[in-house]
């Protein structure tokens, strides 16, 4: 890590000398594209986990869920955790070493956010400048982070609810635990659903998210 | 899809379905629907990856699951207490579970059982219930969290487990205490040698202060509140101390060993 640290942020200050160039520096592709292929592990498999005991009244498509039973589908969960946990851990705290998400998302203002929204949903926000968030923007990659952050330990809670009772407490009880989990869940889809139309719409925000520029 | 769906409501789950269609299929293919069931989305996911095919999946998910076993084991600290609830808290009624119906329950003649105890104990002597129900007995009502998600609150009264391990001077050196049950199919299930020594580890007579009912487990259970439910054996007729990785009914079809909460 220590050794790591360095070189990261040196490709970050990189960006500030040429901001036309790179937009995403490469630790924040990679670690981006380790997410989400543990995202969707982890959403895949919790959804065959959520069908053995529904907290509402519907199942996931057996389609659209990984694992195949109950049995399975714990062993992907538990499997891609690690993935999620070490690779969210790098990124959290690269991004606050480096300075990344002091720069690119800070500050939140409400006004900020209002006249954004106002902007986006007359289809007058620009989007020139690729290095720089908007209000939205902002506002959303910060707000995932934290529910990324709430996921993790609420499903923390749910494996360990003895060992880690207090962290069950947090959340109330290990019941409330589960709903929180699920509904951080429903968040990250949202989200996905959002990011990937508005990637879509955007072809270069995605080409800059694989090849940097 | 109507009878599907009727099939498919809590109560009667889908392990219980995939388990009763598997039973129908010849051996070979048995095996390869369960290994293959695993991996089907990681089929889907990975298509086109020559390294990566299903069995190889399979293989490196049960290793991860062994590494998970070794971190948990780790992270257990024995002094760590389950959560205890008020008597108001039970949840009621507590809902009866298993691989099979509740007519389908062991029905055990009290008067007949004795509870076996083997391997590497000092007195191999069997247990009558009379026997058993003299030792002192402890109350708990903790939160019983089943691998499925559901939980429900329940009391338990018995014996703590260590306190019989010393009694029958178990070597408590050993890796497991395995547990052999009179459910159909031969429910079995290892328990590590430090959840075993828990305080609150009970060898349980009695559910809400009554004789502990057939759908709970007459003449006794397990309770590991330490546990998801499927590591707190119903109706055992048996236990051994041994340092051998002998396996469990649920163990063996790919939950994680430990599982321990």
């Amino acid at each position: 890590m220590s050794s790591l640290m360095p070189s990261l942020a040196a490709a970050d200050q990189n960006t500030a000398i040429e901001p036309a160039k790179v937009i995403q520096p490469a630790w924040v592709r990679t670690v981006h594209w380790i997410n989400a292929v543990a995202m969707i592990l982890m959403i895949m498999s919790g959804w065959q986990i959520y069908n053995a005991s529904p907290l509402f009244d519907f199942r996931f498509s057996h389609s659209i869920t990984l694992g195949g039973w109950l049995g399975g589908a714990l062993l992907w969960h538990f499997a891609a955790m690690w993935l999620l946990m070490v690779n969210g851990l790098v990124y959290l705290i690269t991004g606050l070493a480096t300075g990344r998400f002091r720069k690119k998302l800070l500050p939140i203002t409400p006004r900020g956010v209002v006249s954004d929204v106002k902007a986006a949903l007359t289809f007058k926000l620009a989007h020139d400048d690729l290095s720089k968030y908007n209000s939205v923007q902002k506002l959303l990659y910060a707000g995932i982070i934290v529910v990324g952050i709430v996921i993790v330990l609420s499903g923390l809670s749910i494996w360990k609810p003895v060992q880690l009772h207090w962290l069950v407490m947090l959340f109330g009880d290990y019941s409330a635990a589960r709903y929180v989990h699920f509904f951080c869940m429903s968040a990250i889809v949202a989200f996905l659903i959002v990011h990937v139309a508005l990637a879509l719409l955007v072809p270069k925000s995605l080409r800059a998210m694989i090849i940097g520029r | 899809m109507g009878r599907i769906r009727s099939l498919l409501i809590p109560g009667v789950d889908k392990k219980l379905l995939v388990k009763d269609a598997t039973k129908l299929m010849p051996d070979l293919a048995r095996r390869r629907f369960i290994s293959g069931g695993a991996s089907l989305g990681a089929l889907t996911l990975l298509t086109g990856c020559d390294v990566l095919d299903g069995d190889s999946a399979d293989r490196m998910l049960a290793r991860i699951s062994k590494f998970n076993d070794a971190v948990q084991a780790w992270m257990f600290n024995p002094d760590a207490l389950a959560p205890t609830f008020p008597e108001s808290a039970i949840t009621k009624p507590f809902p009866f579970n298993g691989y099979y119906d509740v007519d389908d329950a062991p029905e055990i003649d009290g008067k007949d059982w004795k509870l076996e105890v083997r391997g590497l104990v000092e007195n191999k002597k069997s247990w009558t219930l009379d026997e058993l129900y003299q030792l002192p007995q402890e109350k708990q009502v903790t939160r019983h969290i089943c691998v499925e998600g559901w939980s429900a609150i329940g009391s338990w009264t018995g014996t703590p487990l260590r306190d019989f391990l010393k009694m029958i001077g178990a070597d408590t050196r050993a890796k497991y205490v395995w547990f052999q049950c009179a459910d159909k199919e031969g429910y079995n299930s290892p328990l590590d040698m430090r959840s075993a020594l828990h305080p609150q580890t009970q060898m349980s007579f009695k559910f809400a202060d009554e004789i502990l009912p057939r759908a709970y487990g007459f003449p006794m259970k397990i309770r590991v509140p330490t546990k998801l439910g499927f590591k707190n054996p119903k109706y055992v007729i048996s236990m051994e101390v041994t340092n051998d990785y002998k396996g469990g009914y649920w163990e063996d079809q790919g939950y994680n060993s430990f599982s321990g909460s």
